[in-house]
């Protein structure tokens, strides 16, 4: 990844103390149904949050909002320290421009084949067809599926199908990247692979990210797993170790339950936490 | 249970007909301004276009068929058969032509786009196009819009053509008229007005096919359940608008040249 060649797009200049993504007071309802209630939060550069919490909580409908493909009823979102209810459309797809998203059902176009996937975002710039497909065969590198390039997606596994979703998102060397659930629906090897991955881009590239997951499991490994350029493989950080930039947020019933480190999740007091991770 | 509620329907119909608006005007105004897909439209025109060439050659040359065989029966009566070339040519370019024409292309393209654009809808594929910095609109509306809008223009003049041909075939064959005559009659019967309002019914029907399909496809919901139901609206709401247009572009048109 670090021989990746320059984009056209630059890399979002913000102050180091100045969050990445900030949820103030964000609401949000379907009909008859409360989503999302006051949610207030901060995710800071170079940290990976992971939000937990059971299915159905609105953990996705976050995700979205985070990236403007919704909008709060009310509350504000800040991403890269500019309000999304405040940008105009066109300022809106220049702000994702800045942020890689992995979907739930990884959401690749199935008529593409795999390299106009990875490539869809440097298509759509006109980036130079040499240079885009070397992009491409790099990503597929990273994400350890380059002999799968020019397959299309109905021919792939699951497990395939995150992992090129995960090399479409970081294609463009974004400042955010959002993972929905990259691991779900997956069995624990293939699972194990996919958080192998993001512990690799979280390690190597210091992306700042969101990770929505249900399985506890993985969650932890990432939280004390960390990349091991020697082996090419994650591994469990010495001494019982955690990993600093990575923490929690925990949503239950449409509201903040946690929002921490991993020590103060492990060490939490409340009841429903506490069942909930054990 | 839940009852029906008047006032929630309202409200539905209502917020349906904005978006399907705005949609709209977002289709049209992306035409004139910003990144231009050329390739995908060249793409929709194939399939919309060329795709649909072998039904509307068929519907329009045997509905000619038929024509004339009915008019001549009903013109024998008057002993003015020899006016058949008259009655199918304008029945053709007037009427037929450009309405079996949109519901035809209807049935096919309509249902096409809800059905292509809904199955992305369910598997995120649009929320994915956003987040990759695309507008879906512009990337799959406004070509689908352009290509109908075009290319049915041109399909109407071919059914027209075909209807008239199968007119004349039916005529000469069955009814040993006259083919100099059937298109002499059918040629002088045909006026500027007759041509004009028989084209401009096209590009009404163009534009709803293109925009009903797609409107139907992006507000798809409820998985693959959700895209059928999609599916079928966008063909029943595109055919009852075609006809509803036929009968106001009709009036402006008789407004406009006095038939």
């Amino acid at each position: 990844m670090n021989s990746v060649t320059t984009l056209k797009r630059k890399p979002v200049d913000l102050e180091h103390a100045t969050p990445i993504v900030e949820f103030r007071d964000v609401s949000i309802r379907f009909d008859d149904n409360q989503v999302l209630k006051n949610i207030t939060f901060r995710v800071m550069r170079g940290e990976t949050r992971i939000i937990l919490g059971p299915a159905g909580v609105g953990k996705s409908v976050l995700m979205k909002l985070a990236n403007g493909l919704m909008m709060p009823d009310s509350g504000d979102i800040l991403v890269f320290a500019k309000s999304l209810s405040a940008m105009t459309e066109a300022e809106m797809y220049e702000m994702r421009a800045h942020v890689g998203m992995v979907f739930q059902e990884s959401a690749l176009f199935d008529s593409l084949d795999v390299e106009d996937n990875v490539a869809y975002r440097l298509n759509e710039e006109h980036v130079d067809p040499t240079e885009t497909h070397d992009r491409v065969v790099e990503v597929l590198q990273f994400v350890e599926l380059e002999k799968a390039i020019d397959k299309f997606p109905s021919e792939l596994s699951g497990g395939m199908r995150r992992r090129v979703s995960i090399a479409r998102a970081i294609i463009n060397k974004p400042d955010l990247i959002l993972y929905d659930s990259p691991t779900g629906g997956l069995d624990p090897i293939t699972s194990t692979t996919i958080v192998e991955l993001v512990v690799k881009q979280r390690d190597v590239t210091h992306t700042t990210s969101l990770l929505i997951t249900h399985r506890l499991q993985d969650a932890f490994t990432l939280a004390t797993h960390r990349y091991d350029p020697a082996t090419g493989h994650m591994a469990k950080i010495p001494d019982n170790g955690i990993d600093d930039s990575t923490k929690f947020l925990v949503l239950h019933e449409g509201k903040v339950v946690f929002d921490g480190t991993t020590d103060e999740l492990v060490h939490s007091e409340d009841p429903w936490l506490r069942e909930y991770i054990s | 249970m839940n009852f029906f509620s008047p006032e929630a329907y309202a409200k539905r119909t209502v917020a349906s007909v904005q978006e399907y608006s705005l949609l709209s005007g977002r289709a049209v105004a992306n035409i004139f301004s910003g990144k231009r897909y050329a390739a995908d439209i060249w793409t929709q025109m194939d399939s919309i276009g060329v795709g649909s060439l072998p039904i509307v050659i068929l519907t329009g040359f045997f509905t000619g068929c038929v024509l004339a065989l009915q008019a001549a029966v009903s013109l024998k009566e008057f002993g003015a058969v020899g006016m058949t070339g008259r009655l199918v040519a304008l029945s053709m370019v007037k009427e037929l032509g450009p309405v079996l024409t949109g519901l035809m292309v209807s049935g096919r393209n309509a249902s096409g786009m809800a059905s292509e654009i809904g199955s992305m809808k369910v598997s995120e594929q649009i929320d994915a196009m956003r987040a990759l910095g695309t507008d879906p609109i512009r990337k799959l509306v406004t070509p689908r819009l352009v290509a109908t809008v075009v290319m049915l223009f041109f399909l109407t003049i071919i059914s027209d053509a075909c209807g008239t041909a199968g007119g004349a075939l039916v005529s000469v064959v069955l009814l040993r008229l006259n083919g100099s005559t059937f298109f002499h009659t059918a040629y002088m019967s045909l006026q500027h007005g007759d041509i004009v309002g028989g084209l401009v019914k096209p590009i009404f029907s163009g534009f709803i096919i293109a925009t009903i399909g797609c409107f139907y496809g992006m507000t798809t919901k409820g998985g693959t359940q959700g895209v059928g139901r999609a599916t079928t609206q966008a063909v029943v709401v595109s055919s009852v608008l075609i006809i509803l247009c036929d009968f106001l572009v009709t009036q402006l048109m008789i407004g406009i040249f006095g038939r």
